[in-house]
């Protein structure tokens, strides 16, 4: 047997081996944690302003993202209640607008529930019990709130944020941040004339049931406030739109939380 | 053997011994991420660096690894490096690794960074075996490239992101191929490459493992 | 729950085959199905360690990897400790491992399969369909009971796909090919064709 593949050997160069590598590893990851930590922020942040059309990638840089974003305040919503979480109930819950993770707690079960199959036509399956909003005040007014939303397409979970503005009725915008629907057709939900539409329409009929629909491609009465056309050659992806807006918007969603702010305090 | 030069050792893979087209090497990770240019660029240089560097420090420690634990030891050094390039990528091009996923993480598997890694660097000195895995890096990223640039200009009438063929949906002429977009595509796409490369370098035909027969002429018939 | 999980299994097999959605596996995919018999072989080996490697990888990012998942060693700050930048390198030494063993625990006691087998074992940790599924598995944040089952459907499928490539190119090899195209090439577009064909099984509502 050569020096080389005697026992002691072996063991000595598997030690060395991890233990550079460890090294090497745990390096790279502490150094670049922080940076990556606020690459994610800096992505989110963006997204809310996409959203809330308050972004253009032409003209924005990086500064402007960061300052426009200290402009919103991030909140806590009880879906049941539709009012904010106040300090207590956060520090009883054991969560925290900073770090709360709504999509880790809809796995929790201490912070989330079973969408029964009937109502749940999003797809969704679990639903968080508490939702972020992201709230811009202006003039000491609720100006525009911005609230995540998801639900089945085609493909794939698609993960978004709906601009809504101050009167709890209008939509401001619509944009799909995380989504694996099929390039060129259901994927069309990224293209920025598809979510032009998005802006102006009302979401609420007068007697607070949800009325915007998304209607087969080509077919919608573009005059109608409640009307948003399907993107054609994508029903499938139109279809699982249509339906988490309703979701979200509805009882199980943000309805008691837009009454509110509709009629002006939550 | 003989010994190659360096500069045969960097350019004999990219198209004598490319290692998609010829060793059927590293297609696993390499089709999903060709749907546009910036994805395919950043996996080509991923792959590249992790092969190179690998190739590297095994080839440094060639004559210490034991041969019974050869694999893992191998395969330690490339997932280390395979983490530190991933944390980078996070680091510093956030939304490409976000569209790469899991795809970073695959390069561990791949097998022309393993291939390489027992083929040559076990076998050759430190710089020697570094270029090889250049070499077979731009290899993988050039039929990549071809790939990519393919899907992305016909898919969505587009490079790296840039309108190149005005598309219907904004107002232009170009109907976009969404065809080109979906998986199946990719593997049409090097299918042709393989037919284009193998008809330019004749030596790389497979035989047939059956041959037809030349059909009987009607003169000979009677 | 039952439906919940057939949803998911049907969902691994066709809907994201992982041979013919997402390209993984290729090198041993067409390398290794020039025979039916072989094809299936690698198959049911993919299977089988899938079936072992994404519930015992699971285990390792629930309770050791995941931000806090090392809060139950009571030890104090572990809550906040997130190794997750360390996966890779568990993932593929626990694959690497199982292997092993599966194939020394075939050896001793099931001889038969491991002669069947033996030559596929080895190959199958550097597949990427079984790293890919595990990688998947962690960013989809599947429970314990989810990738098992997530496990064997994209075993199942990938040992599908496999078996019905064999099939198609053990006809092939009589047919007339243009001579460049001849090999590699035919059978990347014949791979193409049927990811083409599986494709129909997207938007199936489950």
């Amino acid at each position: 047997m050569s020096h080389k593949d005697s026992l002691k050997h072996t063991i000595i160069v598997a030690l060395l081996l991890c233990v550079v590598c460890s090294v090497l590893v745990s390096g790279a990851a502490v150094v670049l944690k922080p940076l990556q930590t606020e690459n994610k922020e800096y992505a989110r942040n963006r997204d809310v302003l996409v959203a809330a059309g308050l972004y253009d990638p032409a003209k924005h840089d990086k500064s402007y993202v960061e300052d426009t974003f200290k402009a919103f305040s991030v909140k806590l919503v009880d879906l049941q209640t539709g009012s904010y979480l106040t300090a207590e109930e956060e520090q009883q819950l054991g969560i925290d607008p900073a770090t709360y993770d709504q999509r880790r707690a809809a796995k929790d079960p201490a912070l989330s529930e079973r969408v029964p199959p009937k109502e749940d036509i999003a797809v969704i399956k679990r639903q968080a019990k508490y939702a972020m909003v992201y709230v811009l005040e202006k003039d000491g007014r609720i100006d525009r709130v911005v609230l995540p939303v998801h639900g089945y397409g085609l493909w794939s979970t698609l993960y978004g944020f709906l601009a809504v503005e101050g009167d709890g009725d209008t939509i401001l915008g619509l944009t799909f941040y995380e989504h694996g629907e099929t390039p060129g057709l259901g994927g069309e939900v990224d293209n920025p004339k598809w979510k032009a539409q998005w802006s102006g329409k009302s979401i609420y009929l007068p007697d607070h049931q949800v009325g915007i629909t998304v209607t087969k491609g080509g077919a919608a009465d573009l005059s109608d406030p409640y009307e948003v056309d399907g993107l054609s050659g994508a029903t499938l992806t139109s279809v699982g739109v249509d339906h988490l807006v309703k979701y979200w918007m509805g009882e199980n969603g943000f309805s008691r939380y837009l009454a509110k702010l509709q009629a002006g305090g939550v | 053997m003989a010994r190659q030069s360096f500069k045969e050792v960097l350019l004999d893979p990219i198209f004598n011994n490319n290692p998609i087209a010829l060793q059927i090497l590293g297609i696993c990770s390499a089709l999903a991420v060709t749907t546009n240019l910036k994805t395919t660029v950043v996996m080509g240089i991923a792959v590249t660096v992790v092969t190179a560097l690998s190739s590297f420090f095994i080839s440094l420690i060639r004559n210490q690894i034991p041969t019974n634990i050869r694999i893992i030891v191998q395969m330690t050094i490339i997932a280390s490096l395979v983490i530190v390039v991933d944390q980078c990528l996070q680091a510093f091009a956030y939304e490409i690794s976000k569209q790469l996923s899991v795809f970073v993480g695959l390069i561990i598997t791949n097998c022309i960074v393993m291939g390489r890694a027992e083929a040559f660097a076990m076998k050759n000195p430190p710089v020697a075996s570094f270029i090889d895995g250049i070499g077979n890096g731009l290899g993988y990223a050039v039929v990549l490239l071809a790939v990519g640039f393919v899907r992305e200009l016909l898919g969505s009438g587009s490079l790296f992101g840039f309108e190149v063929l005005s598309t219907v949906a904004n107002g232009g002429w170009y109907v976009p191929n969404g065809l080109l977009l979906l998986p199946p595509s990719a593997f049409f796409l090097i299918g042709l490459f393989i037919w284009g490369l193998r008809s330019w370098k004749k030596s790389q035909v497979e035989e047939a493992e059956y041959k037809l027969a030349p059909q009987t002429k009607s003169s000979e018939a009677v | 729950m039952l439906e919940h999980y057939l949803g998911l299994l049907v969902r691994a097999i066709f809907i994201e085959n992982m041979a013919l959605a997402f390209f993984l596996g290729m090198c041993t995919f067409l390398a290794v199905s020039k025979k039916i018999s072989t094809a299936i072989g690698l198959g049911i080996a993919v299977i089988a360690v899938l079936v072992i490697t994404v519930p015992a990888n699971n285990l390792i990012y629930q309770y050791l990897l995941k931000e806090g998942a090392l809060s139950w060693t009571g030890i104090e700050g572990a809550a906040q400790l997130d190794l997750s930048f360390l996966g890779y390198l568990s993932y593929i030494g626990v694959i690497a491992a199982i292997v092993q063993i599966l194939e020394m625990f075939l050896d001793r006691f099931v001889p038969a399969l491991y002669n069947a087998l033996g030559v596929f074992l080895p190959l199958i940790t550097v597949n990427c369909a079984i790293l890919g599924a595990v990688l998947f598995m962690v960013n989809r944040e599947y429970t314990f009971g989810e990738s098992v089952v997530y496990g064997f459907g994209a075993g199942t499928g990938w040992a599908l796909a496999i078996a019905a490539l064999a099939g198609i190119r053990e006809k092939l090899k009589y047919s007339d090919i243009p001579d460049g195209l001849e090999g590699l090439g035919i059978t990347f577009i014949t791979v193409g064709l049927m990811s083409l064909g599986f494709m129909s099984f997207g938007g199936i509502s489950l």
